[in-house]
């Protein structure tokens, strides 16, 4: 994922509407600044949420929506907020956003907000949000910080999403699970793709991890994740 | 007996951090020496102290449909948690600063960052959903913050000792303290079997 950030754009006018810089915001959170990988921000919810894809991507949206328009909305109102209550004004924002997003699932999708349960609630302190808000939102223009919510938003949902594929095929042998999409890849009984108890089945051997089912798996699948990006960007490595 | 088994069951078998993975930014941004992790433990505890009962309270007599408004307000639950939390936070930053300015010195910066801890909210959270009295709703604040600051000081003990060890470049600081978070949840595991009741009755 290097950036190939060629914009020919010669001397810039004054703000361009999606130049360099704009495109940067968007990938930097992708693999430089990653908000999992390299800024320790919501590493709870991606724990919690990621034993299967489909709900992994359901909560990847709902933070990048929640991220992007807090980002937006902080932003535009930054200059009248009082330094003081800042953070209690910020927290009010997420909690409206993530309101709307948790009645909105809890309208359209029941099964998969009773899935999710504490988590949705748990995006208003998912440190992505509001580290953004402090980082970012208060000192920039509101197109900018849209941009940049939606980038960490992406960010997020990338690491939440190769999670969420390595730990239910692992851990259930099925995919998307739950959705329409849902593809049963390896396991005992007709349905899967192979059948491990079909007599002279090759895969007879096969069972599921059950580690891939509990939190603890997810970090220690962060730590190779880590360790992967790390041994091929290497500016990332630590030297302390 | 009732407050004793849920003091057990939240510190140890229903750990904060290492059975539930809440509040893992802050584990894991200020795990890297045990002097800050003590200071921030501490700090966790206090707060998840008095949010918890507070919580508790709003929800029950305000939220609830016996509340003094009489009409179900529960969907207002996560913005008067957040901003309960939040005014707590900055009310005990500025009580201890009175109180105690060596203590708010050695706290720093960490205090104020406690708002955004999932743990905390967390707490509040499941507060309601395992619907527990207010006598249980103390003993969980307190149990789940210690539960909570335990495990960032074995964490910074175990982080301070990895610093002479010889780890693969790629894995050096956060990666490593993914893993070993991992290997901890794993070992705490062992504690889901025990029954806090089974054991009180032991002769």
């Amino acid at each position: 994922m290097a950036d190939t950030a060629t914009s020919t754009a010669p001397a810039q006018e004054k703000e361009p509407f999606f130049g360099k810089k704009e495109r940067r915001l968007l990938t930097d959170p992708l693999n430089d600044n990653n908000p999992i990988t390299v800024q320790i921000l919501g590493v709870c919810s991606a724990l919690a949420v990621t034993t299967m894809v489909y709900p992994s991507v359901v909560m990847a949206i709902a933070v990048t929506f929640v991220t992007a328009f807090s980002n937006l909305t902080t932003s535009a109102v930054r200059n009248f907020i009082p330094k003081e209550v800042r953070m209690i004004v910020q927290l009010v924002i997420i909690a409206v956003l993530v309101t709307v997003v948790e009645l909105t699932l809890k309208a359209f999708n029941y099964q998969i907000w009773k899935q999710l349960s504490v988590f949705i609630g748990l995006i208003i302190t998912n440190c992505i949000v509001m580290g953004r808000l402090e980082a970012f939102a208060m000192a920039n223009k509101p197109w900018r910080s849209f941009l940049d919510g939606i980038g960490n938003g992406l960010g997020y949902s990338g690491i939440l999403i190769i999670l969420g594929v390595i730990r239910e095929i692992f851990g259930r042998g099925t995919l998307f699970a739950g959705s329409p999409l849902e593809i049963d890849i390896i396991g005992a009984g007709e349905k899967f793709m192979i059948n491990t108890t079909a007599p002279g089945s090759w895969f007879s051997w096969y069972s599921n991890n059950g580690l891939m089912v509990l939190p603890a798996s997810a970090l220690l699948i962060i730590g190779v994740i880590i360790w992967i990006q790390r041994s091929s960007n290497k500016k990332l490595v630590d030297i302390s | 007996m009732e407050i004793v088994n849920i003091l057990i069951k939240s510190a140890f078998i229903e750990n904060m951090i290492l059975s539930y993975f809440l509040g893992m930014c802050s584990f894991l941004a200020v795990s890297k020496s045990v002097k800050t992790a003590f200071g921030l433990g501490m700090a966790v505890i206090f707060v998840q102290v008095i949010t918890i009962p507070v919580n508790w309270l709003i929800n029950f007599y305000l939220l609830g449909e016996n509340g003094i408004f009489g009409i179900d307000l529960t969907f207002l639950r996560f913005i008067l948690f957040i901003a309960t939390i939040a005014a707590m936070v900055q009310l005990v930053e500025m009580f201890v600063e009175k109180v105690s300015p060596s203590l708010y010195n050695a706290l720093g910066i960490f205090l104020p960052l406690i708002t955004v801890n999932c743990a905390i909210l967390g707490g509040s959270l499941f507060m309601v959903a395992r619907e527990y009295d207010f006598p249980s709703a103390v003993a969980y604040g307190f149990g789940s913050g210690t539960g909570w600051a335990l495990a960032i000081i074995a964490m910074a003990a175990i982080r301070e000792k990895m610093r002479y060890s010889n780890v693969p470049a790629g894995l050096r600081g956060l990666g490593m303290a993914f893993i070993l978070t991992g290997l901890m949840g794993i070992g705490f595991m062992s504690l889901m079997g025990i029954d806090p009741k089974a054991l009180m009755s032991l002769p």
